[in-house]
């Protein structure tokens, strides 16, 4: 089992304390379903309602398509689908939160931001082992706040396997 | 310079500025050095190259490049002599001069990178300049008598009486700080005829007031000569910006009337222009004769262009890009507001539209470049690999005035040295071989370029011995690129030089061989949203044809519809649309239709059906289809719905955030903002096969979940995901 010091400098490296052992670190938390989840607050860009998507073919279900950001084409992920929940019915009321990960920029499909959390590093607990059915891989600590869990992601997990990217390295 | 006053990085800095420059003057010497082998140089090509050699030298001088100094000081001294004609220009020399600016090139790369190079690298070249040099100091007399009746403008002069000229040269401070020397401009009058010098030191302050760096003699000169008065502004080439110059003649001849003498410059044009050195025709050379020294001048003059980083015209071509999408989103919601609500709003609204645009072609026009930057630095490639091959080539290019934007001439380079480098190696046969062939010994690789509507056309072609389709059919087999009961037409066998992994020679060699093949150059040409094309009769010569869009930013597109989604086809692919009858479409055996239109057949490709979009018109009587063709010259029937209309679109890439999509070549803007992908037509062609297997079998598109229509996010397909990517690699 990994301590959360050891995932803290995995994936939330950015953010940064000066104390040894309390480094104090901000996620922005959301929700997704019933579950509230939470990204490293320097990986976020922008927080923005739901518009309407234009669908790249023959994809990942759980990608929605691409939107134009400013003059720039980022794909949009469905979260609710990527944990296998099914895809979202998304709405005016719900949010997309546009991130940077691995150099490039990708909008999250969300039900409703929540909050801003500032915690204390040590308050991060590990991920306990799982069944092998419930994919726990991008999940990188938990939190708790006031009476609600909330399950940090490592986005880079994931989105580091870029759909079809083996396939493209050879047609690049 | 020292570094108490310039940190390192200034220091750094000029030093990039300064091979920056020599990169571009050794760039116009090659140009103009080559040119000298088929013909003779007039004296303006020879100042050009002087000049350039010159300025080498002098930076090479500040920072201390001891060895580019001494080398580029004999080879500018040769040049000297050879401008005012102590040598004649004959092929030997040509030759030489050519050597020499291979050298200075390696040179200045030598010091730019730091490498060392052995130390006798360029002696035996060096040593062949100053035998020139000895031979000509030797017996001026005689070589000069050579030389007056071929060589340059002076020379043509002979009968000319002698004139008298007044010349007034006041120079300023700045001639002075640019290391400039009276004293040598003085000398070099002397040798035009007899001189007579005054020197005016009025204007000399007592000791106390003087300041050491200014200049406070002027000079007022006599000159007898037989000399025209562009030959003695041309004395003062290097410094008309530092002083005040006046010639005249003291005769009462004032036919010279049209000079402006404040432009010494000017002086140059009509008195060469009187030659009869002057070649009648040069391939290398479009512009008329005149207008090509104009611009020579003109160039020398070195205001006519200004430097700028990359990165901010980039800049400055993506804001242009976003301005026009605005606009166009603007155009939009005042067209949806309703016409009679803003009359005024929409005329002005249509004048913002027409600027846009202008303003969109202008900023393109910045990045626009001649393909001559990529085309001269084969000349120098051509030498080299056919000197090491023992071979004998003759590279003729044309068209190096075709425009093209600045990153595709960048993306060009590399492909077109590798496609040179293999038609020499593998092309153009050993002189022997030729000889035994009936051909000429000297082979002959002609590279150029042409505008083609909205794409430039580059031809490749050699003399040599072309394609050996049965040893490259062997090859293919043997590395099992192909199997061996393939009935390939001699198209598809030439095509096979593309394959990835595939080198015909018989022997990797130092040349090329090095890995990368064809298939590389193939893949970089596609990068550019071009194709590449090969021609090759056996024993004769092998052509490559390129043909690349003039710039990577925008498109004309066709904006069709296909069920919710809206899509855009480069219009250069499209040939026609028309809605085909319904006896005109017809079910082909193993699946799939095809629609007969002028007693042909083509393919029909259903949009909907490759991207499993719902709602999408399955009729094609009842919708439309788009005939277009492919870089290989088949014909394509796509399905769609409607054409919505056409329109420039500004080409955004999927790839900054995602990774390709098949069958999508980009994506760009549409006036609503919505993202609308680009289609491309050869991935579109690949695809399709299997993809109708796979709608054949019944997975249509309406078995997707009804969540999202109007967001038409696709049912996952589990059918061939994987099977994609890799029908689209083969398809390139």
């Amino acid at each position: 089992m990994r301590s959360a010091q050891d995932m803290m400098s995995g994936s939330q490296g950015n953010a940064q304390g000066h104390e040894h052992s309390t480094k104090t670190v901000q996620f922005i938390s959301f929700r997704v379903g019933e579950q509230e989840f939470a990204i490293d607050i320097m990986a976020v860009r922008e927080i923005k309602g739901w518009t309407d998507t234009t669908t790249l073919p023959n994809q990942e279900e759980y990608l929605l398509g691409v939107l134009n950001l400013r003059g720039t084409i980022v794909p949009i992920y469905d979260l609710r689908c990527r944990f296998g929940l099914g895809l979202t019915v998304a709405t005016r009321s719900h949010v997309v939160i546009i991130v940077s990960v691995l150099d490039r920029t990708i909008g999250l499909l969300v039900d409703a931001v929540s909050d801003i959390l500032t915690v204390n590093s040590n308050e991060i607990r590990p991920v306990p082992e799982m069944e092998k059915s419930v994919s726990n891989e991008f999940l990188s600590g938990l939190i708790t706040i006031g009476e609600t869990m909330v399950v940090l992601l490592s986005l880079e997990t994931l989105f580091a396997q870029r759909p079809s990217e083996d396939a493209s390295a050879v047609a690049a | 310079m020292s570094d108490s006053s310039f940190g390192a990085n200034e220091l750094d800095r000029f030093r990039a500025t300064f091979f920056e420059e020599c990169a571009e003057l050794i760039a116009d010497m090659e140009s103009r050095l080559s040119c000298m082998l088929t013909e003779t140089a007039d004296s303006e090509e020879l100042n050009a190259i002087f000049r350039a050699v010159h300025s080498i030298k002098a930076g090479a001088g500040a920072f201390g490049l001891k060895r580019l100094v001494t080398f580029s000081h004999t080879f500018e001294a040769l040049l000297d002599w050879l401008r005012d004609g102590r040598i004649a220009q004959d092929e030997r020399v040509a030759t030489i001069l050519v050597k020499a600016g291979d050298i200075l090139a390696a040179l200045v790369e030598a010091a730019q990178q730091g490498k060392e190079i052995a130390a006798d690298f360029e002696t035996e070249i060096a040593n062949e300049l100053h035998g020139l040099l000895e031979e000509a100091s030797g017996g001026t007399s005689t070589h000069r008598a050579k030389a007056e009746p071929k060589s340059t403008s002076e020379s043509v002069t002979p009968a000319k009486a002698t004139v008298d000229y007044r010349i007034s040269f006041s120079p300023h401070a700045e001639l002075f700080r640019h290391a400039n020397e009276p004293l040598l401009l003085i000398k070099e009058l002397e040798r035009f005829g007899t001189l007579h010098t005054f020197c005016d030191t009025s204007k000399l302050p007592s000791l106390a007031a003087m300041e050491p760096e200014d200049a406070y003699f002027s000079w007022t000169f006599e000159l007898s000569t037989n000399r025209s008065k562009a030959d003695i502004a041309e004395v003062f080439e290097f410094v008309d910006q530092d002083c005040i110059l006046d010639i005249s003649e003291s005769a009462e001849e004032e036919a010279f009337g049209l000079f402006d003498d404040d432009e010494p410059k000017a002086l140059n044009e009509p008195a060469p222009d009187s030659s009869p050195a002057v070649a009648p025709t040069i391939e290398h050379k479009p512009a008329a004769e005149p207008a090509q020294k104009a611009q020579s001048g003109a160039k020398s003059n070195a205001n006519a262009t200004i430097r700028v980083d990359l990165a901010r015209i980039d800049r400055l071509v993506n804001m242009v890009g976003e301005l026009v999408i605005t606009q166009a989103m603007l155009a939009q919601q005042i067209i949806d507001q309703g016409k009679d609500q803003g009359q005024q709003a929409i005329q002005g609204h249509e004048d913002l539209a027409v600027l846009t645009r202008e303003l969109q072609e202008c900023v393109m026009a910045i990045r626009m470049q001649p393909v001559k930057s990529v085309f001269q630095r084969m000349p120098r490639l051509v030498r080299e690999v056919a000197g090491k091959l023992n071979k004998q080539v003759n590279l003729v290019t044309h068209g190096e005035q075709t425009e093209v934007d600045k990153t595709v001439i960048e993306e060009l380079a590399d492909p077109l040295t590798h496609m040179i480098r293999n038609s020499i190696d593998h092309g153009i046969e050993t002189p022997d071989v030729r000889i035994a062939a009936g051909k000429p010994a000297e082979g002959k690789i002609v590279l150029s370029a042409a505008h083609v509507g909205s794409n430039i056309l580059i031809h490749i072609s050699d003399d040599g011995a072309g394609i050996n389709r049965e040893r490259l059919l062997k090859k293919a087999i043997e590395k099992g690129i192909v199997t061996p009961n393939a009935n390939l037409s001699d198209e598809e066998i030439d095509e096979l030089i593309f394959a990835p992994g595939f080198s015909t020679a018989a022997a990797v060699t130092d040349v090329s061989g090095r890995g990368v093949g064809m298939d590389v150059v193939r893949r970089n040409i596609v990068g550019l949203g071009g194709r590449i094309q090969v021609q090759s009769t056996f024993g004769k010569g092998t052509r490559f044809t390129l043909i690349i869009p003039l710039t990577l930013a925008v498109l004309d597109g066709m904006i069709v519809a296909s069920g919710s989604e809206k899509y855009i086809l480069p219009l250069t692919s499209i040939i026609e649309s028309f809605r085909p009858d319904k006896s005109q479409v017809r079910e082909i055996t193993g699946g799939g239709q095809v629609a007969s239109i002028r007693g042909e057949y083509v393919r029909l490709v259903y949009l909907c059906k490759i991207f499993d979009v719902p709602g999408a018109v399955l009729e094609p009587w009842k919708g439309l289809v788009v005939l277009v063709e492919t870089a290989s010259g088949n014909k394509l029937g796509i399905v769609v719905d409607e054409l919505i209309g056409q329109q420039q679109v500004v080409i955004k890439s999927l790839l900054d955030n995602f990774t390709p999509v098949p069958g999508i070549s980009g994506a760009t803007i549409l006036g609503n903002g919505r993202v609308a992908l680009i289609l491309d037509i050869e991935q579109l062609a690949g695809m399709t096969e299997r993809r109708r297997h796979a709608t054949i079998d019944g997975r249509l598109s309406g078995s997707k979940p009804a969540l999202l229509d109007d967001q038409a996010s696709q049912p996952h397909s589990d059918v061939d995901d994987g099977a994609l990517p890799r029908l689209a690699v083969g398809s390139r």
